[in-house]
């Protein structure tokens, strides 16, 4: 078994990571891992629990930054930039690289509120007009407009689960986002409303490069064109989503698509 | 192999692998029996291969029942993907395979009623014992998820075709010598093609096999024998 065979570098890549390590303390969470994510493919992450796979995909919008104890080494590049150079403003990297969590978390104000939010602190929109128009693209990208166009300042909160992520993923969408980050976004969802997410990230593809993060292998296979598995801390193979599901590589990867794993 | 989880997985598996052992064992048994009744020119014996051969037709429903409930209950990946795949299409292959030694048992009585030694007979034999050891092989290949076996199948084709050759060469000489056996040799020969197709069928399976024990497909090669106009 070698892992050499494992395909880590793509051509125009939006994201590379390079020997990426972080640590916890002194618990090393990654072992050096090297990928590239582009913008023509969805890109999924699978692994067991504690694998590192959330780990790592919060490296990628410097998400760990918020953990005291976190640490991350290597490097990281947007568009061949490190995004953990000193002269790399946090706030308008998360603005290119957004994110959106297993829960839904829309902010407690209205659904208006919730797009318009950002944009507004990143002076995307000149006045309330210029608002409106992002606020109904963002709605209308995240598969939702028409759900929710009579109510706009109803509650973000009131909305169904599934709605409330499409949400969410309209938030990420509202200040034009480069890469859109998923952790576990349908963990919470019932099936109907996780093939409506589903089914968006597979329109958003093209526009943004997207990485997600799934515990559901099925889902990954459905929506993603890259995969890579990730093993404690390890990034064990990396490949075409069809060939790492029918014809995998390393045994691991092997044992843990097909349910025989630990 | 390491153990799924799912300890009910394994043992569809297991199910799944033990029904295509027995169908390989039986396509195997109605070749040699067919082959044994044409030699002795054994009626009864033929009329068994027929009779059996519907045991053969329901374990290959069997499996595609539960092939189809593995794939829908269980969504198997990787090489499980591989295996349940090449299961349905190995069966019904090897149910193809029972249809041609039942069409060489159904002859046997045609050939029968005829007292006169038909000497190109003899030439049979030894054919459908090669596509009988290639049924044998393919199907250990799969059981033992074996890929070199699979390969030495597919290489052993060319004899059963190099066979097929001879043996047509041989019957039509022996019907333009002998005018009044045409009727029998012009089953023999049908005997000595549907030979000639167990061996296609067999080098199928084991291309199967390669397929599913490696997730490489073979390259398409040249199939069944041509029948050279004249020598």
């Amino acid at each position: 078994m070698t892992e050499e065979q494992t395909n880590l570098t793509i051509d125009n890549p939006k994201m590379s990571a390079r020997d990426v390590k972080v640590f916890y303390g002194e618990k090393q969470a990654i072992k050096g891992v090297s990928i590239d994510v582009g913008m023509d493919h969805v890109t999924a992450f699978i692994g067991p629990s504690g694998c590192g796979k959330s780990t790592f995909l919060r490296t990628l919008n410097r998400m760990n930054d918020t953990v005291a104890s976190a640490r991350v080494e290597g490097e990281i590049t947007l568009d061949g930039e490190n995004i953990y150079a000193p002269s790399m403003d946090v706030v308008q990297l998360r603005a290119r690289v957004g994110m959106v969590f297993q829960k839904p978390n829309p902010f407690p104000k209205s659904i208006y509120e919730n797009i318009a939010y950002g944009p507004r602190i990143h002076g995307l929109a000149a006045g309330k007009a210029d608002m409106d128009v992002i606020v109904e693209k963002s709605l209308r990208r995240a598969g939702l407009w028409d759900e929710v166009k009579d109510r706009l300042h109803d509650s973000g909160t009131a909305l169904s689960g599934g709605q409330q992520q499409r949400l969410c993923i309209g938030r990420a969408i509202a200040v034009e986002p480069e890469v859109i980050l998923m952790d576990e976004p349908c963990s919470a969802l019932d099936p109907i409303a996780t093939a409506k997410i589903e089914e968006l990230i597979h329109e958003l593809r093209g526009r943004y490069a997207i990485v997600i993060v799934t515990h559901n292998m099925q889902q990954a296979a459905r929506v993603s064109q890259r995969t890579a598995f990730f093993h404690l801390g390890d990034l064990v193979e990396y490949g075409v989503t069809s060939d790492i599901f029918t014809n995998p590589r390393q045994e691991r990867t092997k044992d843990y698509i097909t349910g025989r794993y630990g | 192999m390491a153990e799924h989880t799912i300890k009910a997985f394994d043992e569809e598996i297991d199910r799944l692998r033990g029904l295509i052992a027995e169908m390989g064992g039986r396509a195997e048994a109605a070749i040699e029996n067919a082959m044994l009744a044409l030699q002795r020119q054994d009626k009864k014996l033929a009329a068994e291969v027929v009779a059996d051969d519907k045991r053969i037709d329901a374990i290959e429903a069997e499996v595609e029942k539960l092939v189809i409930q593995v794939i829908a209950l269980r969504a198997p990946m990787a090489n499980d993907l591989r295996d349940v795949i090449a299961a349905l299409k190995i069966v019904s292959v090897v149910e193809r395979i029972g249809d041609y030694a039942k069409n060489i048992a159904k002859r046997v009585p045609l050939i029968a009623t005829n007292k006169r030694t038909l000497e190109p007979i003899a030439l049979l034999p030894s054919m459908g014992q090669v596509a009988g050891e290639m049924v044998h092989d393919a199907l250990n290949a799969f059981a033992a998820r074996d890929a070199d076996l699979a390969l030495a199948v597919i290489e052993r084709d060319t004899v059963v075709d190099d066979f097929y050759n001879s043996v047509f060469r041989t019957l039509v000489t022996f019907m333009v010598e002998n005018p009044k056996t045409i009727s029998e040799c012009a089953h023999l020969l049908f005997v000595a093609k549907n030979i000639e197709r167990i061996g296609d069928h067999a080098t199928n399976v084991a291309e199967m096999v390669y397929y599913a024990a490696t997730g490489q497909t073979l390259p398409e090669r040249e199939r069944g024998a041509d029948i050279q106009p004249e020598d």
